[in-house]
């Protein structure tokens, strides 16, 4: 509460993570533009890039507006509340983004985040994921 | 119960188990798991099932807590395209 009174103008930041699926049919440069489109928007808006992720040409569990293969990129940020209702605009006015998902980061989720990129337990899990099998 | 069974020996055929089962466990609460992820297709694989519907929490043993968790990881996944909505052969 105190901090609050102290600093009024400056905005609460929470922790997100998008991930959008673009169409198959972009080069790689329409990529890189649509790419840098976001994370520019991000911070511009007040935002911090956290961490971002590319899985390349991706096949989808189930065909979307046609297309089986889909370019899948993560964004994780910090951004104001407002910031989402903008970003999630921008989306849906691109034709080149054929899905997204924006998710709210809860602490676990962030600390889970954190160790991934660490490559903290990448070893364990696919020992899990064998045992299992 | 054990005497009336021992008196009744139609009883005690009803009453044992048929083979002792192993105790069902949450894989989160034993591991320590906090957080689902949604993008990992291999490991929300073992809570559906071949059809792609989500399993019940009696036949995985995972906690109430987690199995919501699990439940709303699955539905991001098929949104994302990562996990089918319906399949046959998932497995």
């Amino acid at each position: 509460m105190a901090a609050k009174k102290t600093a009024k103008e400056q905005v609460v930041l929470n922790d997100y993570e998008s991930v959008i699926i673009f169409t198959p049919v972009l080069s790689d440069e329409q990529l890189k533009d649509a790419l840098s489109k976001y994370r520019n928007m991000i911070i511009e808006n007040g935002g911090e890039m956290v961490h971002e992720e590319n899985w390349g040409l991706t096949k989808l569990a189930y065909p979307i507006n046609k297309k089986t293969t889909g370019f899948y990129h993560i964004y994780e940020y910090k951004a104001p509340t407002s910031f989402i209702s903008k970003f999630e605009l921008a989306f849906r006015r691109d034709e080149r983004i054929m899905r997204f998902l924006s998710t709210s980061l809860d602490k676990h989720a962030v600390i889970y985040n954190q160790r991934k990129r660490n490559g903290e337990f990448n070893q364990s899990k696919k020992d899990k994921q064998q045992e299992g099998k | 119960m054990a005497t009336k069974a021992q008196n009744n020996p139609a009883m005690v055929f009803n009453t044992t188990p048929e083979a002792p089962q192993k105790k069902k466990y949450c894989r989160f609460k034993k591991s320590g798991i906090k957080y689902i992820d949604y993008k990992d297709a291999n490991f929300l694989l073992k809570f559906v099932n071949e059809q792609g519907k989500i399993l019940p929490r009696r036949l995985t043993g995972t906690s109430l807590k987690y199995q919501r968790k699990v439940a709303m990881a699955v539905k991001r996944a098929r949104h994302l395209a990562i996990l089918p909505y319906v399949a046959d052969q998932l497995k």
